[in-house]
């Protein structure tokens, strides 16, 4: 029994069945074998079922959604240090990092990326690690033999150690380069350099001259902005680069890198860069793996319907009170959340109306809520 | 090196309704336009598939519950 046939006959019966629902009809009529008949009294049967367990028009899903993701979210450990998946890298988890993805933070805590390749350059482990290179943050001080400061001489000379630059897969040229530009007073030796520091008459020469010797060995010489560490592991047959820090943008650009599963974890950045659908998948997959890390269960339902939430008005806003909750309409209802005081002056100033369509403002005056069967009037149908 | 972010796998498919279509949408949801969840003319997407202000896209979104979804989004 194909699906084509499953749809026409689900068609025929005047039943609107997501895409799911079909497959798996399909797949249940193919192992039991029916009959057209059989699979027409089948889709009756489901059809019966599926409007029944439709949310019901006028019932309250923001609330039962809150008490859902709500509930599980007290048994959470309040803090986590956690090393997720990768050894050395660490993770944001668990309640602080659920708060973070409702708060929509600019700034979250532990922002991280995994980096795949493309097909061909994934199991190329030479290729990864050049690649991990240009990623991850690598300074002076990284490929030094030697460091000397010579304070009697008012100069510092350093040795650099063309081993360690090239098992990092870095040119020496272009390292040379980068300190040329960066430094005025620098002599360069082959692989030997001699620094001196630019104010030598001035009484804090010796100060300089240690000023000056950390920024040589703080000078980057790879490394994209806003990534610090990383991380190569195997994951089933192929490599792939977990990072500190994030900046998806610059990643996507460079060549290899898989341009569909590469990812990051900072939900602002995803819709910077692919948008706010792909915010809204960000969301979803981030607050269901924070939950399923911490062994609880959520319908995605409640989930979905938070995310669609914070993404409707076109750009990713918090819930709470700069967010959703803080833009709803009625003035007794935003009072009654938090900043009483404030919301009330505003609208005296302003001489806001409250037409009272919520639950809340219908609570606090004592009126029959808008909700379940009060969310139904009765109209007059007049004569003509 | 152009970013393709349309074949993202966090990105679905945005489509621009024809004004007929659009019409349709509305009319079967028995809605005003404005009372469609939006996007912004600045979102990557809409740049890349070059929607105008103003216009309805139809998403097809790959849901965990439903297999397939679609939705609409008007632009800002």
């Amino acid at each position: 029994m194909d699906i084509k046939k499953v749809t026409s006959v689900v068609k025929k019966k005047k039943a609107d069945f997501p895409e799911s629902l079909i497959h798996e009809i399909a797949e249940a009529s193919e192992r039991h074998n029916l009959k057209v008949k059989e699979l027409e009294s089948l889709v009756d049967e489901i059809k019966k079922a599926y409007e029944r367990a439709g949310v019901e028009n006028g019932e309250a899903v923001g609330t039962v959604a809150a008490q859902s993701v709500g509930e599980p979210g007290t048994q959470m450990t309040m803090r986590t240090f956690h090393y997720a998946g990768v050894a050395e890298l660490n993770v944001t988890l668990g309640l602080p990092r659920l708060i973070e993805i409702v708060d929509a933070r600019k700034k979250i805590s532990t922002p991280t990326m995994a980096i795949y390749f493309e097909e061909g350059y994934g199991n190329d482990e030479e290729f990864v690690r050049k690649i991990a290179n240009q990623i991850g943050k690598i300074v002076l001080n990284d490929i030094l033999k030697d460091f000397h400061v010579n304070y009697a001489e008012m100069n510092m000379s350093v040795e650099i150690d063309e081993e360690k630059v090239e098992d990092k897969r870095l040119e020496l040229d272009v390292i040379l380069a980068k300190i040329e530009k960066a430094f005025k007073r620098v002599e360069i030796n082959n692989n030997l350099l001699s620094f001196e520091p630019t104010i030598s008459e001035s009484k804090h020469a010796i100060r300089e001259l240690r000023l000056l010797a950390d920024k040589v060995r703080d000078l980057q010489i790879s490394g994209v902005k806003n990534i610090g560490k990383v991380v190569i592991s195997k994951e089933e047959l192929e490599w792939v680069i977990h990072t500190e820090g994030s900046n998806l943008g610059a990643v996507l650009k460079m060549e290899g890198v898989d341009k569909t599963r590469t990812t990051t974890n900072d939900i602002h950045e995803i819709e910077k860069v692919l948008g706010i659908e792909a915010a809204r998948n960000a969301i979803i997959h981030e607050a269901q793996s924070t939950m399923e890390e911490q062994g609880l269960t959520v319908d995605v339902r409640h989930i979905m319907l938070v995310a669609d939430m914070m993404t409707s008005d076109g750009s990713v806003k918090s819930i709470g009170r700069h967010g959703i909750s803080g833009e709803k309409a009625s003035v007794l209802a935003r009072a009654s959340f938090e900043e009483t005081g404030k919301h009330l002056l505003r609208a005296s100033i302003r001489g806001e109306i409250d037409h009272l369509t919520g639950i809340i403002e219908n609570i606090i005056i004592g009126q029959p809520i808008p909700l379940g069967t009060g969310s139904v009037g009765v109209i007059m149908k007049s004569r003509d | 090196m152009k970013k393709d972010i349309l074949k993202h796998k966090l990105v679905p498919e945005h489509a621009i309704l024809s004004k007929t279509e659009a019409n349709k949408v509305i009319k079967q949801l028995n809605i005003h336009q404005e009372q469609l969840p939006k996007i912004k003319v600045d979102d990557p997407v809409v740049k890349e598939i070059d929607a105008k202000s103003g216009d309805i896209l139809k998403i097809t979104r790959r849901s965990h519950t439903a297999g397939k979804f679609i939705t609409y989004r008007l632009v800002l």
